[in-house]
């Protein structure tokens, strides 16, 4: 609750819980919401302007472009959120492995991740998606295989760090096991960094899932998703604005709200980030007494 | 001292690239479904024919020998020859790369003189409207999927105002002859002017699109190293010393905040050539990314194989550059 409240005490805070909350009943109550069926045709209102009838026009198959937008933010937030949820869970618990028992195994796995980072996602994405075909669970799947890298990382990384520290050893002293010390102590510890990431994860898998729409290779056609409308309207460009600007609208400001919350959990959980932009505001010479002063107490 | 690092990091990148390589083969295999049906897709055809691509592939060989020969292959320039577009790869690749180059300088180029100016501004107004403007546009730049970015621009440039060509690399009607592959240079050998201002405009809204996208991560970036190197010691002996503020911003600050600059250009390399691919497919840039999607989408397995794997090396390459920045940039900072 206390972090409920620090994550709207700022204005940027309370807009972006408030915009993805939308999002999130929109993509639920979608079928009571939408004015329209989603794959309802009308070829007599093919390419309608917006209009009172059509808020955001329609497109070449005269389907309803405000009831498909609705409909696309299940797709999006579903994506995001499994896909952040598989790659966060594993590349977390293996990160944490990697960093507190190091050793044989986790130097592989770090020379395995550092091939994987070489390959450009898109192209990662795309290449097993045109294999696999278009799919949500092979979305999911195309996803993840690389996508649990950073997370990986990030967990490996933070653990190095925290298994120096006090706690660690007085868990030990204690004569906790080592796995119960991993998983009880240090993981939790290393979970606001990672929850900080996932918010941001989110918004980033929901952007790959688009553009692998759009390119045909990620959800079927038959599911309104917001990258395929945008590539529906690729063709009509010219005639009609409206049918590729909507979804991209739409995507562009629930992932600037996924972004937002992510930064403002990034203020909260890590209090330097958070102090560094107090002093911001503050004039520049000041600041720069002042932080030098707290990084060297920190 | 330094050079000798400098060749161990090097060499480091050697077992990285064959990984690399060993994992392009891999990438496809691993997929369910047997390669050759797939590439055929639904067509008719005889078991004679598929048994011969089967051999002329090599899937009839064990898998080890097949890396083998791939790996052999590679070493000797001959990735081999796709069978969609009937030309060996390698030809393909020469044939499209030097576009994708062209336009990745001029993303560069674009998201440079973007970021450069903003951050360090916003750095030095930190807190203002100024400051607060640049984040805020910075963070949409972030959220915005580019391809639908590119959309917009043609809508706005192309549709309304008719300003720039939304597709290709030349007029179709242009003759330019082929010397180096790089339309700029070539149209400028071929003392073609208007050649020259016609392929300049083609190249702006693709360059715009992914510098714009980069530029913002960019300036985020700039921005936050400044501010940080701004509050260092070494900047207030600077001013003390009574140097202009330009020359502190310029010659003490900048250089020094623009190592995570460069870290961060290194890392984004690969979503850079991700973007690449999309923004090229948008434009009609006729790049190595267009012919990777192409190629998927024909199923051309030995295209996709290769271009994968140069992609990889490319990126491993281009942080191998940015380490070697380093050093250049931070004589304090030792490979």
């Amino acid at each position: 609750m206390k972090r409920v409240k620090q994550l709207i005490a700022t204005p940027l805070g309370s807009v972006s819980v408030a915009v993805i909350t939308l999002y999130v009943l929109m993509a639920i109550f979608a079928p009571l919401i939408a004015p329209y069926g989603p794959e309802a045709t009308s070829l007599g209102q093919r390419l309608q302007p917006p209009s009172a009838q059509h808020w955001f026009g329609t497109d070449s198959l005269g389907r309803d472009i405000l009831s498909r937008t609705i409909y696309g933010a299940r797709v999006s937030l579903l994506i995001g959120v499994v896909t952040v949820a598989i790659t966060a869970t594993f590349g977390t618990v293996l990160g944490a492995l990697g960093g507190y028992y190091r050793g044989a195994f986790d130097a592989v796995v770090g020379r395995f991740t550092e091939l994987l980072l070489a390959f450009p996602y898109l192209i990662f994405a795309i290449g097993m998606m045109a294999f696999l075909g278009p799919g949500f669970a092979n979305l999911v799947m195309a996803l993840s295989l690389k996508g649990w890298v950073e997370f990986y990382r990030l967990a490996r990384g933070q653990t190095l760090d925290q298994a120096e520290r006090e706690y660690v050893e007085a868990s030990r002293a204690l004569g906790q096991r080592h796995s119960r010390t991993l998983f009880r102590e240090v993981i939790p510890n290393i979970l606001p960094a990672t929850v900080v990431l996932g918010t941001l994860r989110v918004g980033y898998f929901m952007v790959l899932e688009a553009s692998l729409s759009f390119l045909g290779v990620g959800i079927p056609p038959n599911i309104p998703a917001w990258g395929s409308m945008i590539s529906d309207g690729r063709g009509v460009l010219f005639i009609a604005w409206w049918v590729s600007t909507i979804p991209g609208i739409a995507l562009l400001i629930l992932v600037l709200a996924i972004n937002l919350l992510g930064e403002r959990l990034q203020e909260i959980y890590d209090p330097r980030s958070k102090s560094r932009q107090r002093f911001r505001r503050v004039n520049r010479s000041k600041a720069a007494t002042v932080t030098s002063t707290t990084e060297e107490a920190a | 001292m330094r050079l000798t690092k400098l060749l161990e990091r090097v060499l480091s990148a050697i077992p990285v690239a064959i990984g690399v390589a060993v994992l392009a083969f891999m990438f496809l295999r691993f997929l369910p479904g047997d390669p050759v049906e797939i590439m055929l897709g639904e067509t008719q055809v005889t078991q004679q024919q598929i048994d011969s691509l089967r051999n002329q592939l090599n899937l009839d060989k064990p898998l080890i020998t097949q890396l083998a020969l791939f790996l052999a292959g590679v070493l000797r320039g001959d990735l081999g020859v796709s069978f969609v577009k009937n030309a060996p790869v390698v030809k393909l690749i020469a044939d499209t790369l030097p576009a994708t180059i062209e336009l990745t300088m001029a993303t560069v180029l674009v998201a440079i003189l973007i970021a450069l100016p903003v951050g360090i501004i916003s750095a030095l107004r930190a807190g203002s409207i100024v400051d607060r403007s640049v984040l805020s546009g910075a963070l949409v730049g972030v959220s915005m999927p580019a391809f639908w970015f590119g959309l917009l621009l043609i809508l706005l440039f192309a549709v309304e105002l008719k300003l720039f060509p939304t597709s290709g690399r030349i007029a179709a009607t242009m003759v330019v002859d082929r010397t180096t592959g790089f339309m700029l240079i070539d149209t400028l050998l071929a003392k073609d002017l208007r050649a020259f201002g016609v392929a300049l405009k083609h190249l702006v809204l693709p360059a715009i699109t992914l510098g714009v996208v980069f530029a913002a991560v960019l300036a985020r970036v700039i921005r936050a190293s400044m501010l940080e190197v701004l509050s260092k010691d070494f900047v207030t002996t600077a001013r003390a010393k009574g140097l202009r503020e330009w020359s502190v911003i310029i010659k003490h600050a900048l250089r020094n905040a623009l190592i995570p600059a460069l870290t961060v250009t290194g890392l984004q390399f690969g979503e850079l050539l991700g973007g690449n691919m999309i923004v090229e497919t948008i434009f009609a840039w006729p790049g190595l990314g267009r012919l990777v999607v192409s190629s998927i989408f024909a199923r051309d397995y030995v295209v996709v194989q290769a271009a994968v794997m140069l992609y990889a090396l490319t990126y491993v390459a281009a942080n191998l550059v940015v380490d070697a920045l380093y050093t250049l940039l931070n004589p304090r900072i030792s490979l």
